[in-house]
């Protein structure tokens, strides 16, 4: 199944389960998305529940953090990841805040999705991975899949989830990633990483698109090189699977972190300063990140966006120089 | 023959299907609120608590709006003047002033929110914050879950005539005017956002931006509670007939300044206040129950002794009891039990 | 029913301040007060208020006056209550939680290269690179990385060249050196070398207690001594509490308080002579020694009285006139200079004060001297000539506004008319504060302490 059909296929069945579910966001309903995620969802369950809204992200969180707090389950859509911004007070002010200020009198069981990632010749307004803006703020989960299996499985776990939850999905992985999904309920328990290969030269830590590079990369380098690369997907960001980092690290002594998200400030720095904090005796090597360049965002020509983004070839060299190191 | 009798013309607040009971209640509750406000700012000057933000002046249009409503199946999203408001929906001296105090057992956030931050689940208060405006979109959430469940409820939120010019106010009002969601969109325009006045603000009227949204705007004498109370029942009656939303343009004073870091002398006069402070909304609803026959001089000591004993007994309560212990701080970040994921933890 | 005296403090009235001035009193000592009823008026830069006050009883004592400016916390009156059975609120609410600055950690010394026994290999410069891994893996298997194969790049052990180098057997036994845990990262160091020397401490700066004073003093810099220094020819000693006061204040003084400096001949020769009229019998009355101190010190008094803005203290905005005259004097001990304070000093005789003289010292060398010792003084003296000093630039004992020594007396000849005598004559030296006083009052008022002391007679009263 195509990783975007694994994300329909959870609202859908969630929503079926539950009649609390609903979704809402600009251009969800009638026209089913600008992806087509939502496609198919109106028919079925009515322009109540899956609901156009006007153009105003704010307005579109906050009324979902309203309906969220009054005990529906809504799902929230932001068109592109780089226009929640206007939602970012409400965001951080109000959903991430909501139990705890309240001494647990209430909360948010809030899901807003949004795509990230380049690829699409989208230029710098939609193509960027805004995770590290929201990343370290305390009362936010924050999720990111890089499978079909794992997209549906975590975006069911956070429709489910009683904290706000942003699930960000690579908009490039929705047609060019596909595998299989179990069929019935299942859920990817929020906070956990997954080992995607094992390995005992180097581990190479990531999320999202950028995943499928390092395995890409790991496939070659046993063959051609004879390195055994230990790869884990965090798919969890926030709240970060401690012990799955600790134990990948310390398996060989040599990280490498990937993201497409801009080095620094992002979601690598802290797993490295995490290692580093906690495993410094276990290190053979300095920590490395192979991540976007610190530049506001990618530009639209082609030779721009190869720059930034990352690929197999840019993932199998650091790997390769990591485990030779 | 010529029979003359005094004919009594039938009284404002029993036309509006108010009883006398309710009529003195309200009184009640206004001036309660005032009494309360003013105890909080002499405690704050007396150094036993930090901060307070008060709503003098602006008590009787809260109060009667509170009246107008259901606390039963209705939703409140008050803003931090407001306690004249959360006073007639249930909350009491004491809870006001253990949230006052920061201490444990305060309803509102156990202590960890500034006063005139009001949530309570059970009295259908929904927790607020401090960047305003926030609650608009909310409110309207909550009026979307009215409509989605089919409940017959409305929900209320309150904010300052500065608050109104966040883009929160815009988006909200136009996203419940496009669902005609059960909204009443209340602004007590107290003339000031700290010390910016309402020239400074916005050059038109507040209630006229309704229309842009496709629901009316109403403007309202926030010293005439019977006024006020008249024109938020029947939004509300709109609102419950699926009429959609109304916007309610309150306009009042804000009698002290923004709060006690603030020395509202160095932007607005004396006199100024002074004028405001004779059109007192509650003297003046004291004059009309009097005439009404429902309110004397005796009836007025014996009220400002009770809430006076009340007051005392609240300040003298939440003075002395427990903070939260230090390490609670860290608690409720996420929700502490293993919730439906599987059975796991939401967090590791 | 029992009273008890209740200290009404001063509350922050707003974030940020840390001090309020008193602008006027609404209410007398002797009136009753009602709870919450204003008893002042309090201005500060953002707001002002009326202070209400705290209990009801009555006003006893007024510890501020109009125009003082008091910081946020400390007692601005006292207010006489009857005692209550109970509740104290459980905690005041946080003014400002003390803030404690803490020490700057010494920076360690900065890595060394590899000072290796052996020279480094060019074709494998990572060879001596043990990463914290390798170290670890190493200690715990007692491996002497001498003898590992690197693998890794420019020659480096990597963590699986100890892996595997344990797995072949070859756990090396007692090979002497043992290798280092923890420590220095990256450099080889054989037993043999000795380690550098730590760098020196920089001394804590004084722990502020909230509010934060506008001068806090200046942080030490740190120093670092690189390179080896032969053992023994240098020692430490520790700073102690007083000795970092100490420090702390005269930094304080130096940094805040422009000094002027200026000094005056005194003809001493009079009071000479009526010391020693009275010493011996003094001596056998009162059972103590009659110094020239208590002379000076009224002699300073009167002057003072005459020009009372040497009592004072610079405010920022105004300057504060004490009207008590509290005279702080130094006194001298093994191991510190204090300057006890006596307290409303124009109101004591010669002999009164001579008392106090020696208390005070008998005190300070006993180590008995209680903070109230210590507090509020408003012109301090020095007697510097004890050890034979003719002229001293005293540091003003902040936040006073002058210091003044007494020297030597020193027998001269001086130009008397067109001849020449032989007098006993003393500097008097005066370090002023140039913000608030300048060379004409100080002059006048030094002019003033000549007259009083060169006024002495033999028939001047002790008492």
């Amino acid at each position: 199944m195509e990783y975007i059909d694994a994300i329909r296929l959870a609202m859908k069945e969630e929503m079926e389960r539950d009649p609390d579910v609903f979704v809402l966001g600009e251009d969800v309903g009638l026209k089913g998305g600008v992806f087509t995620t939502t496609k198919g969802l109106q028919p079925l369950f009515g322009e109540l529940r899956v609901l156009d809204t006007p153009l105003s992200e704010s307005a579109i969180a906050g009324v979902a953090i309203g309906a969220a707090m009054a005990g529906l389950k809504p799902i929230a859509e932001m068109q592109y990841s780089d226009f929640m911004f206007p939602a970012a007070n409400q965001i951080i002010s109000e959903a991430a805040k909501i139990r705890y200020r309240s001494n647990n009198d209430w909360n948010c069981p809030l899901v807003i999705r949004a795509p990230i990632g380049g690829g699409i010749f989208g230029g710098l307004y939609h193509s960027q991975c805004p995770e590290s803006v929201f990343f370290g703020t305390p009362g936010l989960k924050i999720v990111a899949p890089s499978t079909a299996r794992d997209a549906k499985g975590l975006l069911t776990a956070a429709i489910r989830d009683p904290d706000p939850v942003l699930f960000f999905e690579h908009k490039k992985a929705y047609r060019l990633i596909r595998d299989e999904v179990p069929e019935g309920d299942y859920i990817v328990p929020i906070g956990r990483s997954a080992v995607r290969r094992e390995g005992t030269d180097l581990t190479v830590i990531g999320y999202s698109l950028p995943l499928h590079f390092a395995l890409q990369a790991a496939e070659e380098l046993a063959r051609e090189e004879g390195v055994e690369a230990h790869v884990v997907d965090l798919r969890t960001l926030q709240p970060l699977d401690r012990e799955g980092v600790l134990e990948a690290a310390a398996r060989t002594g040599k990280v490498l972190i990937l993201h497409e998200d801009n080095k620094t400030g992002g979601v690598g720095a802290e797993v490295a300063a995490l290692i580093a904090e906690e495993l410094l005796y276990d290190l053979d090597a300095p920590i490395r990140r192979l991540c976007g360049p610190d530049v506001p965002a990618m530009a639209i020509n082609p030779p721009a966006e190869k720059r930034f983004l990352l690929n197999k070839d840019k993932v199998k060299a650091a790997m390769l120089e990591l485990a030779r190191y | 023959m010529i029979y003359a009798s005094t004919v009594r013309p039938p009284l404002r607040h029993a036309e509006l299907g108010l009883s006398d009971e309710r009529a003195v209640a309200m009184y009640e509750k206004m001036a309660a609120a005032r009494q309360y406000d003013e105890r909080a700012l002499l405690l704050q000057r007396a150094g036993k608590v930090n901060f307070h933000i008060s709503g003098i002046l602006q008590e009787p249009g809260q109060v009667a709006a509170a009246f107008a409503l259901d606390p039963s199946s209705d939703w409140f999203l008050p803003y931090y003047r407001d306690y004249g408001f959360v006073l007639s929906v249930g909350m009491t001296m004491k809870e006001l002033m253990l949230s006052l105090f920061a201490k444990a057992e305060d309803p509102n956030s156990g202590g960890r929110q500034m006063p005139g931050h009001f949530g309570c689940k059970r009295l259908r208060i929904v927790t607020g914050s401090s960047p305003v405006t926030t609650q608009v979109p909310h409110a309207v959430g909550f009026a979307l879950a009215a409509k989605m469940r089919g409940e017959r409820s409305v929900a209320y939120v309150s904010f300052g005539e500065g608050s109104s010019n966040q883009g929160d106010f815009h988006e909200g009002c136009n996203f419940a005017g496009v669902h005609k969601l059960p909204v009443l969109f209340v602004c007590e325009n107290n003339q000031y956002a700290i010390s910016v006045p309402l020239a400074r603000q916005t050059a038109g009227r507040i209630c006229d931006r309704a229309l842009g949204y496709g629901f009316p705007g109403v403007r309202v004498d926030g010293n005439d509670p019977l006024e006020v109370y008249r024109v938020v029942r029947e939004a509300r009656e709109r609102a419950i007939a699926g009429e959609g939303p109304t916007l309610i343009e309150i306009m009042t004073y804000r009698g002290a300044p923004h709060s006690t870091s603030d020395n509202d002398l160095a932007y607005r006069t004396k006199e100024e206040i002074e004028f405001h402070r004779a059109k007192d909304g509650i003297l003046a609803y004291r004059r009309y129950l009097t005439e009404a026959g429902l309110w004397s001089d005796e009836r007025e000591r014996e009220l400002q002794e009770r809430i006076r004993r009340e007051l005392d007994e609240a300040t003298a309560y939440a003075e002395a009891a427990p903070y939260p212990d230090a390490e609670d701080s860290l608690r409720h970040v996420y929700a502490e039990s293993a919730e439906a994921n599987g059975g796991d933890g939401p967090w590791r | 029913m029992a009273k008890r005296i209740a200290e009404i403090v001063m509350p922050q009235l707003a974030e940020s301040l840390v001090s309020a001035t008193i602008d006027r009193w609404l209410k007398e000592p002797g009136e009753t007060v009602d709870l919450y009823e204003p008893i002042c008026e309090v201005i500060t830069d953002k707001v002002n208020a009326e202070l209400p006050s705290t209990v009801h009883g009555v006003l006893v004592k007024i510890l501020a006056g109009p125009g003082e400016t008091v910081d946020v916390g400390a007692p601005i009156c006292l207010v006489e209550t009857e005692a209550s059975a109970g509740a104290e609120p459980a905690a005041g609410p946080a003014g400002g939680e003390e803030a404690v600055s803490v020490p700057a950690p010494a920076p360690q010394p900065p890595e060394r290269a590899a000072a290796a026994t052996d020279a480094p290999d060019p074709a494998a410069p990572m060879r001596g690179r043990y990463s914290p891994a390798v170290q670890r893996l190493a200690a715990e298997h007692r491996v002497d990385l001498r003898g590992v194969a690197g693998t890794g790049w420019g020659g480096r052990i990597t963590r699986q060249d100890v892996l595997a180098h344990i797995a072949a057997g070859a756990a090396a036994s007692a090979s002497a050196s043992p290798a280092p845990s923890g420590g220095a990262s990256g450099a080889a160091v054989p037993a043999a070398q000795a380690q550098p020397p730590a760098p020196e401490r920089p001394p804590a700066p004084t722990p502020q207690p909230a509010p934060v004073r506008p001068a806090e003093p200046a942080h030490l810099p740190a120093v670092e001594v690189e390179g080896q220094v032969a053992p023994g020819r240098e020692y430490f000693i520790d700073v102690t509490p007083i000795r970092k006061t100490i420090a702390s204040r005269m930094r304080q003084s130096v940094n805040e308080i422009p000094h002027a400096w200026t000094v005056i001949e005194v003809d001493l020769t009079n009071l000479t002579q009526l010391r020693n009229k009275w010493k011996e019998e003094f001596r056998k009355q009162e059972g103590i020694n009659l110094t020239y101190m208590p002379f000076v010190l009224k002699a300073v008094v009167s002057a003072i009285k005459d020009y009372p803005i040497m009592n004072s203290v610079w405010a920022g905005d105004r300057i504060i006139v004490k009207r008590d005259i509290n005279l702080s004097l130094a006194v001298g001990t093994d191991h510190s200079v204090l300057t006890p304070v006596i307290r409303n000093a124009d109101q004591k005789n010669i002999a009164g004060l001579a008392r106090e003289i020696h208390e005070l010292a008998r005190k300070t060398r006993e180590g008995k001297l209680k903070l109230s010792d210590m507090q509020d003084g408003t012109f301090t003296v020095n007697n510097t000539g004890t050890f034979g000093s003719i002229m001293s630039y005293p540091i003003i004992n902040y936040p006073q506004a002058a210091i003044m020594t007494f020297e030597a007396v020193v027998r001269r000849p001086v130009v008397i008319g067109d001849m020449i005598g032989i007098r006993s004559m003393v500097n008097l030296c005066l370090s002023f504060d140039h913000r608030i006083l300048d060379g004409v009052i100080c002059g006048q008022f030094h002019q003033r302490v000549k007259e009083c002391l060169e006024s002495y007679t033999l028939d001047t009263s002790l008492y």
